[in-house]
């Protein structure tokens, strides 16, 4: 770790939960390939951390070790008290929910399908009459049971995303994590996931998740862990994050404003001037 | 259609206690609005259900019609009540050696070995997320073939039987798993491009078409050394046929496509969970890799029995899904039965008009699918892309 750098932020950590997903000294890599090195950090009950860091700098590959796609090169991911591969498959998937980054289109399949999905670690072999309220309980509260019978490829790209949110959500995990949820959306869908995200970390979820809107991540996290070339840059509340860290990390000069107590994150050098 | 009654809203869900906790209500009385939410969903995912299985109710029932009509049809007028004499087990003479010995032992191949092949390509498609998979795209059913003619010239496993071109296999259990071991090479090949080279359909396709090439070039070497009744038998069986079925073969036959079902039928969900991409499915649960792995063999050696004993029968693993999908949509569970059912179906359809069309010649049914096949897999190719 980079112990010369001045620390921007302590980090604050509730001491009286324990955390739900802890990286302790992960490495993390492919093909034995050191992509990310040394990272270690805890996401609480109730919290939602955002992973910021420039492309290929290793979200994924982070996000992929802690629901077991990726063994680490280094170190343990633990959720709740026991490392990642002392799960049994179902068991994990019972408690770690993954949101992908991209997923195939593929044959035609409705939403209630797709979300029913999310009960497999729960069924085995066939749905019971309980995954089947879940579900509908699910779509009702993401305002998606008009859509339940439609085919997910038809959907726009922002229902699509939220039912596979909802797919996630079905699975009743401890936590969540999500590889940029909104890379592929508008704004108001991007801002509906986001809100979606925030309305279910306070039912005791704990939230993981990457994303490239800076402005964004700051206002829908609870803590930032900014990622640069040589692992964690910086990390802890939004607004402990400094400028200078986050130009940095993305080698691009930014500032950071304050608007009627919204954070804006813009490039100096943008002609745009956010007071007006 | 009509919404669910207050009578029915009164019913409570069992998931209340998850309900419990959505923290904010949209309305004044969310949790009413939910309830009927609730009803009002499940009661049209059952619906559909019931739907998807009248729909194989129908196709059911359209099987025995065709069959009805299969046993009655035929170069030689067997009048139904004789017909019904002999299913009765009443009747021992000209009419029992037509119907008993010859229309029903290729009706209940023709309805084994659609099924079979239906069910292989349906799995083939869901676990590769390739609408273009069948046992004859991949080179599968090319691979069973070379094994299956492996045995018979080099192994001594069949011979033709002295009234005509018609093969007798001599030994169904050698030739198949010779066949299987034929299939698997084309298995493995198709397997492990798909998980090094992250394929695309086109990509495994075109990789089936050149194992399709080796192995009928395999074929071929085996026919150029074979005696001549090796060789006839050899390529009446290359077209594939039902014709030369036993009892005993049937047996076999529907043996094979029953468990592989049954197999298939049970790890659905996981198949359908596939279809997420092989990412999400591990977040799932899902073994990727073994589930591929494991529905692919199986789907080979289903497909080796039935080349093993008829030789290869095109485009009915492929066109089947495609058909129930139209049907029924996607969904695994009824789709994998309900192929069989339908492939059992088209299959013994192709197989009563070969035998049909040009009376008294008879056809062998791969030519007749054939036909049908490449049609609608040209129209897979060209206009199938909006659709995966």
């Amino acid at each position: 770790m980079n112990d010369d750098r001045p620390r921007d932020a302590e980090r604050t950590r509730p001491t009286s939960t324990d955390p739900v997903i802890s990286f302790d000294g992960v490495s993390g890599g492919y093909n034995g390939v050191e992509v990310i090195s040394d990272v270690s950090l805890d996401v609480h009950s109730g919290d939602i951390v955002g992973l910021l860091g420039p492309n290929g700098v290793g979200k994924s590959t982070l996000l992929k070790c802690a629901v077991g796609l990726l063994d680490p090169l280094a170190g343990e991911v633990a959720i709740g008290d026991r490392p990642v591969p002392v799960f049994d498959r179902d068991e994990l998937a019972r408690t770690v929910g993954y949101v992908p980054q991209h997923e195939p289109t593929n044959f035609p399949r409705t939403v209630f399908q797709t979300v029913l999905m999310g009960r497999k670690p729960h069924f085995g072999t066939r749905p019971s009459a309980r995954d089947r309220n879940v579900v509908s309980t699910l779509l009702h509260r993401l305002s998606l049971d008009e859509f339940a019978m439609r085919d997910v490829n038809a959907l726009s790209g922002g229902q699509r995303q939220k039912v596979i949110l909802a797919r996630a959500l079905a699975q009743e995990p401890r936590a969540l994590v999500l590889d940029e949820p909104t890379s592929d959306l508008d704004i108001r869908h991007e801002v509906e996931v986001l809100s979606l995200l925030q309305r279910e970390a306070p039912n005791g979820l704990a939230i993981l998740h990457a994303m490239h809107d800076l402005t964004l991540a700051f206002r829908y996290s609870d803590r930032i862990v900014l990622l640069g070339e040589d692992g964690v840059r910086t990390q802890g509340p939004p607004e402990a994050i400094s400028a200078a860290a986050i130009s940095e990390v993305y080698g691009i000069d930014v500032s950071i404003h304050d608007v009627d107590g919204e954070t804006l994150i813009v490039p100096t050098d943008s002609p745009a001037d956010p007071s007006l | 259609m009509p919404e669910s009654s207050s009578g029915n809203a009164d019913r409570d869900p069992s998931a209340t206690d998850w309900s419990v906790d959505v923290p904010e209500a949209t309305s004044s009385d969310g949790g009413s609005d939910l309830r009927a939410s609730n009803v009002r969903l499940l009661h049209q995912y059952h619906r559909r259900y019931r739907k998807k299985f009248g729909v194989i109710v129908a196709i059911a029932a359209l099987l025995v019609a065709v069959w009805g009509y299969s046993v009655a049809t035929g170069p030689i007028d067997v009048p139904v009540s004789e017909i019904v004499s002999v299913l009765g087990g009443t009747d021992t003479g000209t009419g029992y050696q037509v119907v008993w010995n010859i229309r029903l032992p290729r009706i209940v191949a023709a309805v084994g070995a659609g099924a079979g092949l239906a069910v292989a390509g349906a799995v083939l498609q869901s676990v590769l997320r390739n609408p273009l998979a069948s046992p004859y795209t991949l080179g599968i059913s090319q691979g069973a073939a070379f094994g299956a003619a492996f045995s018979i010239v080099v192994l001594g496993t069949g011979t033709t039987s002295g009234s005509g071109p018609i093969l007798s296999v001599i030994d169904p259990y050698l030739t198949s798993v010779s066949a299987f071991t034929g299939a698997l090479t084309s298995t493995t090949a198709i397997y492990l491009v798909a998980k090094y080279k992250r394929a695309t359909p086109e990509t495994l396709i075109l990789t089936g078409i050149a194992l399709a090439a080796l192995y009928t070039a395999g074929t071929t070497s085996l026919e150029y050394f074979a005696t001549n009744t090796e060789l006839a038998a050899l390529v009446y069986w290359k077209f594939g046929d039902v014709s030369g079925t036993t009892w005993r073969f049937n047996a076999l036959l529907w043996l094979v496509v029953a468990v592989v079902t049954v197999y298939f039928t049970r790890r659905a969900w996981a198949y359908t969970v596939l279809n997420a991409g092989d990412e999400t499915a591990r977040s799932l649960g899902v073994p990727v890799e073994r589930t591929r792995l494991f529905g692919m063999v199986f789907a080979s050696f289903v497909t080796a029995v039935v080349v093993a004993l008829f030789g290869i029968i095109g485009f009915v693993g492929l066109v089947v899904p495609h058909i129930v999908r139209r049907l029924i949509g996607g969904e695994e569970r009824i789709l994998i039965p309900a192929s069989t059912v339908a492939g059992g179906t088209l299959l013994l359809s192709a197989d009563t008009v070969a035998r049909t069309v040009i009376s008294p010649i008879v056809l062998p049914v791969g030519i007749v699918t054939s036909f049908v096949g490449v049609p609608l897999f040209l129209y897979l190719i060209l206009r199938g892309r909006e659709y995966w």
